[in-house]
């Protein structure tokens, strides 16, 4: 059983589901806005996983090479994004901090009726 | 020869530009200076007489060929995809005749306003309005499309409500002008759709390219009834003079118009403007030949009606000048149903004249009201012709003219009407002509006897008035006196002026014989009433009360049209108000409180809370998600996962 275990696409995708779903239950559930940004980062990086594993298992494969890197390209381009994104996330926390003395998601509720 | 003489007619759109030149000089320039104004408006008035003149002689040289073949000249104007305008001059006899009548109208009117306008605050003002109104009526006359037809057609209706309101610091000044102006809009509405709907079905308005579509157009199909469309066409641009020229019911406005300055009654509410739908008809006659007969029995009916109608009211008016009006719609009346029973000369020919007598008489009345120091009640006058020879007699000329005593101009064009009207086997309508004819006799008489024989009044100091004054006076009184024999030679008005193919017809002297009876009849009744006093008009007045009060409140029409606003229109107006704010803004209102109920409901789904919108956007993700990947039916064609060849 476990010999005959591959590490296929299908494992991949399970961990960046899990990473995902770790990611969700952060953004959903963490009170502190900084770890949701931190959630946000992990449901990124669970996309990217996907991205590196169909670009392995589907596309190159479909087309019988193995140096296309589109999804690689991809991922990357998710990672500058992201970096990019936490710096405005962080620097907004930080004025939002100083503003209200707090960086509880439950307080920030000011924009409704 | 015909060639040079068309080298003439291009230049005859210099007769309406120098008049308006005029009037841009006398507004931007001159208006300080009143005699600069007047000295400008005058010599471009002369300019275009003297124009108008060659342009006349030109064309009686012309001879048939112009008859055939009128002198245009178009100028593109407005052109865009299925809309093409001309501006141009037309050059015929018709024209010829409309340009030389105007400006000699119009010239001896400036020249009599240089006195009778004398010292008013107003007069540059007053030449300015002139010299405006003489160029769009000339531009009218010139038109060679209906479309700069109608333009000038407005220009001269607000000049005509410009100078009605001169006195505009007077209340009744102001409410004329504006009874003039919103009158003559009811008409020129149907003369507006009469024009959309020509262009529509003819895509064209150009006079020429009109009756020749006319002539070629051979079906006509039936729009109304069993009326065609030709002949809807035809009432409805019929409405236009209906409005301009005061026919029954809209000429309730000119009677009031004589709030304006005398001299603008004489050019504009009797000479020139209100002739303008005699001409646009006489213009557009091809359009009333092609329509049903209907069209032009009906012409001839409202024409007659009004010739009567108003002539009627005149036996019983006391204001000099409202006679004097009524006097002009009832002759409008007879040029209308001369057109109806289809003569364009006798209709074309009596307006020639009539602009002639009845412009002498205008400014013979000014010229009175001048002396009197504005007392305009025949009553308070008397014996005026000792005082004033010369507006006395040019007065009496034009009592005869109108009255159609030979040789008088109005004898001969008088006639011609009725002698058409019943060679043309209207016998009803020569009727109700000849005693029309008698009742004017009969008026004019009255007029002329009251004010200027009998007894002075001692209160009155008249004095006879000065030269600029008399001398259009006796001016006009040649052109009434000779004006008519233009009808005598062999090759005369009618050759020229015509529609259709020209018969020579000899006048009929029995007929003229009977219209001249009764002309000295009407004037031989005035005479034994007012003068030998063996008829007593009070006694007569009272033993037929009933009809002398409806004949001196104009038949209570105006009475009628204020019932009819203040009940009819304004009840409409009530019920609309109602509709407007319950259901129109009941509307508009309710469609406010539903969105606002419904906002007020869903804004309570905004918690402000960051991790719901979160919670809502990735299971509405999801659920899109599910719908596409494993959903029947359309959604399912979208699938973008089995684009990729992914879930099957």
């Amino acid at each position: 059983m476990i010999g005959n275990f591959s590490v296929g696409l299908s494992t991949y995708l399970l961990v960046g589901a899990m990473l995902f779903c770790i990611g969700l239950y952060g953004v959903f559930a963490k009170r502190n806005i900084i770890a949701v940004l931190m959630s946000i980062e992990l449901m990124l990086n669970a996309v990217n996983i996907n991205f590196i594993a169909f670009n392995r298992f589907i596309w190159n494969e479909k087309i019988g090479v193995n140096y296309l890197l589109t999804g690689h390209v991809a991922a990357l381009f998710v990672i500058v994004v992201a970096a990019a994104e936490v710096a405005v996330g962080l620097a907004l926390i930080i004025t939002i901090y100083r503003n209200r003395q707090s960086t509880d998601v439950d307080d920030l509720n000011w924009l409704k009726w | 020869m015909f060639k040079e003489m068309h080298d003439l007619f291009q230049w005859a759109w210099l007769i309406p530009f120098l008049p308006f030149l005029s009037f841009l000089i006398i507004a931007f320039v001159t208006k300080r200076s009143k005699r600069l104004s007047s000295t400008i408006s005058i010599l471009a008035i002369l300019s275009s007489l003297s124009l108008a003149v060659a342009i006349g002689l030109g064309v009686i040289q012309s001879g048939e060929k112009i008859v055939e073949h009128p002198a245009i000249v178009n100028v593109n104007w407005l052109n865009i995809v299925g809309l093409q305008i001309d501006f141009g001059t037309i050059v015929d006899p018709l024209s010829a005749m409309m340009l030389f009548v105007v400006t000699l109208v119009a010239s001896m009117v400036q020249i009599y306003s240089l006195g009778y306008m004398h010292g008013d605050e107003g007069f540059s003002r007053y030449y300015a309005y002139q010299s405006l109104f003489a160029s769009s009526m000339l531009g009218m006359v010139l038109a060679t499309n209906l479309l700069q037809l109608f333009i000038f057609w407005e220009l001269v209706g607000l000049c005509s409500y410009l100078l009605i309101g001169f006195w505009f610091f007077k209340v009744s000044a102001r409410e004329a002008a504006k009874k003039a102006f919103i009158t003559t809009r009811v008409g020129d509405f149907g003369l507006l759709l009469g024009m959309l709907f020509l262009y529509v079905k003819f895509g064209t308005l150009d006079f020429v390219a009109l009756s020749v579509a006319m002539n070629t157009n051979i079906q006509d199909v039936a729009v109304i009834g069993t009326a065609g469309y030709v002949t809807v066409m035809a009432f409805l641009v019929f409405m236009g003079p209906v409005g301009k020229s005061g026919q029954f019911p809209l000429h309730v406005w000119l009677p009031d118009a004589m709030e304006g300055p005398t001299p603008v009654s004489a050019l504009i509410h009797a000479a020139t403007m209100v002739v303008a739908g005699v001409y646009l008809v006489a213009r557009m006659f091809f359009l009333f030949d092609h329509a049903d007969p209907m069209a032009l029995q009906f012409i001839a009916g409202l024409g007659a009606f009004t010739a009567i109608f108003a002539a009627s009211i005149a036996i019983a008016q006391d204001d000099i000048k409202r006679i004097l009006a009524y006097s002009t719609l009832s002759q409008l009346g007879y040029m209308m149903f001369a057109l109806g029973v289809g003569s364009l000369t006798a209709s074309m020919f009596h307006l020639m004249t009539h602009a002639f007598f009845k412009a002498l008489m205008f400014l013979g009345a000014g010229s009175v009201i001048y002396a009197m120091h504005h007392k305009q009640d025949i009553w308070e006058m008397g014996g005026l012709w000792k005082k004033m020879p010369i507006t006395g007699t040019t007065f009496f000329i034009g009592v005869l003219a109108i009255s159609g005593v030979p040789p008088f101009a109005g004898f001969w064009s008088k006639d011609e009407i009725l002698a058409h009207a019943l060679h043309n086997g209207h016998p009803i309508i020569y009727g109700v002509g000849l005693f029309t004819a008698f009742l004017t006799a009969f008026y004019m008489s009255r007029l002329f006897f009251v004010v200027f024989m009998g007894p002075e009044k001692k209160e009155n100091h008249p004095h006879e008035s000065p030269w600029s004054m008399t001398i259009p006076l006796m001016i006009l009184a040649f052109f009434s006196v000779f004006g008519g024999f233009v009808a005598l030679p062999e090759h005369n008005f009618a050759s020229y002026i015509h529609y259709g193919t020209f018969h020579h017809e000899p006048i009929a002297w029995g007929l003229a014989g009977i219209s001249v009876v009764a002309g000295l009849l009407g004037i031989g009744l005035a005479y034994a009433t007012y003068i030998k006093k063996a008829i007593s008009a009070e006694k007569v007045a009272a033993q037929y009360s009933g009809i002398y009060k409806l004949l001196k409140n104009k038949y209570y029409v105006d009475e009628l049209y204020l019932w009819l606003i203040h009940h009819i229109m304004d009840g409409l107006a009530k019920i609309l108000y109602w509709f407007d704010i319950y259901i129109v803004d009941g509307v508009v209102n309710g469609l406010a409180l539903i969105t606002r109920g419904s906002g007020r409901v869903l804004r309570r789904t905004n918690t402000g809370q960051l991790q719901t919108y979160a919670m809502v956007f990735f299971f509405a993700v999801v659920i899109i998600f599910m719908v596409f990947a494993f959903g029947e039916g359309q959604l399912s064609a979208l699938n973008p996962l089995a684009t990729l060849g992914g879930v099957k």
